[in-house]
């Protein structure tokens, strides 16, 4: 038997939060793995904090709620850069449910919105204050038992920011991979690239050789050539029931170079 | 420890206790007796538990059943209106749109939820609406052209029954 406690504030269910405990956003991951019988808790927490809803802006940076659905995103304008990458998330009845929160812990191969996250170079905040830049987060997020309340990305600008999910299916399909890609430039040159792929690893990973090459760079077909070519240095992809291993690592460069150069595709 | 849970299924005030953890599907199935929601996957992925909650579609068995206290939820066990069946059923019965009919219950509540915010869809809007619904039968196409011709059909008023 399962015991559901519910809370008003943040506070509260953090510290009802333990190791023998999860949290519940929309559930579609804590309902799935009761249905499967395959719950590693006996208690289900839930906040009903406000705060899980908010949307603020400060400056270039974006502070969202981790409780927003992915619904939410598409009805909010603030947040049109991360339109695609919500959209991309299962079907309507999925974005209704699956919340920003639940989609940073998603295994491999689903998180697609928060592989556009950490292309978005932020932090995830915990309740109490402490926060974590996504890849530290990404790296230890099975052990945390922490309250993950909100994340702070930067607002890219227009036309900076790209975003693509290849999948087997049409229109919506599991993630074979996804890709963000934020090249912010200045004066025609790229400054701090950052390029993040999801489902070629346990978590969504950053393609950091592939970053290197876009350093104070053109975005056009040279430098991508050499960036793709780097690219092979990035991920070890697991085998799974959509792809192998190797074939991620054979069509990610593809992938890459339709993403930036604009160039069509299936 | 069962909880009491309240809520409201087509139209109809329902009062019953849930387990801890028990999913919506389950309550409105054996809880409550309807069993027009289907158990598919289980995981997110089929959608034939689709219900819509509050007007909105969601997953019943990925739905934690006591979240729903004081909600509207729909089912597509509430469409019909006595003999009178909803004008989705009728297009899905003359466009031959189910065959099995195991993922029906679901398609007709992702299409009402897309009918009910846009009375004129796209082809495209049909597909995107019911994207999250997997049918092994039909092939999708005949499942599309019944939901085009029940909203051309709703347009034009000539449905008199109970739209939830």
């Amino acid at each position: 038997m399962i015991a559901v406690e519910n809370f008003s504030s943040n506070g509260e269910a953090s510290r009802a939060l333990d190791a023998g405990s999860i949290y519940l956003g929309g559930g579609t991951l804590v309902m799935r793995a009761l249905n499967y019988g395959e719950q590693n808790f006996t208690r289900i927490v839930r906040s009903s904090d406000p705060s899980m809803k908010r949307i603020e802006t400060h400056g270039d940076k974006v502070v969202i709620g981790a409780g927003l659905t992915m619904a939410e995103i598409l009805s909010s304008n603030d947040l049109s850069f991360l339109h695609a990458p919500a959209k991309a998330v299962g079907g309507p009845a999925v974005r209704n449910m699956a919340t920003i929160g639940g989609n940073l812990f998603a295994e491999h191969p689903y998180g697609d919105l928060a592989t556009a996250l950490l292309a978005l170079d932020g932090t995830v905040q915990f309740d109490g204050g402490q926060s974590s830049d996504f890849e530290s987060f990404f790296a230890s997020r099975q052990n945390t038992h922490n309250l993950v309340t909100s994340v702070t990305i930067k607002r890219p600008n227009l036309g900076d920011f790209r975003w693509s999910k290849i999948t087997r299916v049409k229109p919506k399909g599991v993630s074979v991979m996804s890709i963000a890609a934020w090249l912010p430039q200045s004066g025609g040159r790229i400054n701090n690239p950052r390029i993040a792929f999801g489902a070629m690893g346990p978590t969504p990973l950053r393609a950091k050789n592939a970053e290197r090459v876009f350093e104070n760079q053109n975005l056009d077909q040279q430098t991508v050539t050499n960036a793709i070519a780097a690219l092979s240095g990035d991920f070890q992809p697991p085998d799974d029931p959509l792809a192998s291993g190797w074939y991620r690592t054979q069509v990610a460069p593809v992938h890459l170079r339709r993403l930036l150069l604009n160039e069509g595709g299936l | 420890m069962k909880k009491p849970v309240q809520f409201n299924l087509n139209g109809i005030h329902k009062a019953i206790f849930v387990d801890g953890g028990e999913n919506l599907l389950t309550a409105i199935r054996h809880g409550v007796g309807d069993t027009s929601p289907k158990y598919g996957c289980g995981q997110g992925t089929c959608g034939t538990c689709t219900v819509l909650i509050d007007g909105k579609p969601h997953l019943s068995c990925l739905t934690l059943a006591e979240t729903v206290e004081g909600k509207n939820i729909n089912s597509s066990g509430g469409l019909a209106n006595g003999p009178q069946l909803h004008p989705l059923q009728e297009a899905f019965m003359e466009g031959f749109a189910a065959q099995c009919g195991y993922c029906t219950g679901g398609m007709l509540m992702a299409a009402k939820s897309l009918l009910d915010q846009n009375p004129n869809p796209t082809r495209d809007d049909v597909i995107e609406a019911i994207s999250g619904n997997i049918c092994r039968c039909t092939g999708y196409e005949p499942i599309v052209d019944a939901i085009l011709a029940a909203a051309q059909k709703m347009r034009g008023g000539s449905y008199g029954g109970r739209v939830a």
